[in-house]
């Protein structure tokens, strides 16, 4: 597939931020798109006191990276489409190979690595800035393309949420 | 962390953990066992077009609706790590309270798996499953 094909191929550039900025909870983490392009996502959450799991050991808590690693899977997916549909995850499973580093913020990076006409495949991975291969946490997911089919006018409130411009 | 014999100790330990406070977590202790409540808020919604809360947020529910559990169910005070936790979404979780209740598998020395499921009004309906496997 050609980059042109890509539904949403005109936010992989310096518009990447509107990717996630009509999810609540996305905004409210504080949640950056570092980078977006053809079936891949890198997300960033900044280090905040109310993220962690024990105040005193200063570790966020798991959860937060379920959070992180749901989005970035998502804005894969989404990244993936040639027809803008809705989604919704299926399932996830997450292996935490060890603590993240206090007062480091979060990375995450998303692959959808295969797309079917009603399911995407997704790896991603936690790590700190420039650890990439050395995850803190892996995640494997998939989620459910077109997933609100009979609701009318689904796919014109997406782009009207990501502001898709039509010519 | 110590063992939880009753929900004051549960609040106790929940007040310890910053992201179960910011969640606004509520954890009681009965003959089941823990359940767990999680009030809607606005600000926890992933698809505000539905709206429904986020993936990541109800995946943490049940990470900690897991761990409560666990903490409920030990012999001795351990502080139980996350190995790994799978999260199946069945349906989307509205604009209303998420309850959700665990049962540990497995209690072994060194790992235990808990099972949990959560439910938005009606339990026949859960809106998410999931199971975890914990390091003693």
């Amino acid at each position: 597939m050609r980059e042109q094909d890509f539904a949403l191929r005109e936010f992989f550039g310096e518009r990447r931020q509107e990717l996630i900025s009509h999810i609540p909870h996305a905004v409210e983490l504080g949640m950056t798109v570092e980078k977006a392009g053809p079936c891949q996502a890198l997300l960033r959450i900044p280090q905040g006191a109310r993220l962690l799991g024990a105040a005193s050991r200063g570790v966020v808590f798991g959860g937060v990276i379920t959070t992180l690693l749901d989005q970035v899977g998502g804005t894969a997916v989404m990244c993936s489409q040639r027809e803008l549909t809705s989604i919704a995850t299926i399932d996830m499973r997450i292996d935490y190979m060890r603590p993240s580093t206090p007062g480091r913020d979060l990375l995450g990076h998303a692959q959808c690595y295969r797309l079917t006409r009603n399911v995407a495949f997704v790896k991603s991975r936690a790590f700190h800035e420039g650890e990439i291969d050395d995850p803190f946490a892996i995640s494997l997911s998939t989620y459910m393309l077109a997933s609100n089919p009979a609701t009318p006018g689904v796919v014109k409130a997406l782009e009207a949420s990501y502001r898709v411009k039509r010519s | 962390m110590k063992v939880a014999r009753s929900t004051s100790d549960l609040a106790a330990v929940a007040a310890q953990i910053p992201y179960a406070v910011y969640l606004d977590l509520r954890v009681e202790l009965d003959d089941e066992g823990v359940l767990a409540h999680l009030p809607f808020r606005q600000d926890l919604v992933g698809n505000a077009g539905l709206p429904a809360l986020h993936g990541g947020v109800v995946g943490a529910f049940l990470e900690l609706t897991a761990l409560f559990q666990l903490l409920a169910s030990a012999r001795d005070a351990r502080n139980p790590k996350p190995i790994n936790f799978n999260v199946n979404f069945l349906r989307s979780a509205g604009a209303a309270e998420c309850l959700a209740r665990a049962r540990v598998v497995k209690h072994g020395k060194r790992i235990a798996n808990v099972e949990v499921v959560a439910w938005q009004g009606d339990r026949a309906k859960p809106v998410a499953s999931g199971f975890g496997n914990f390091l003693l």
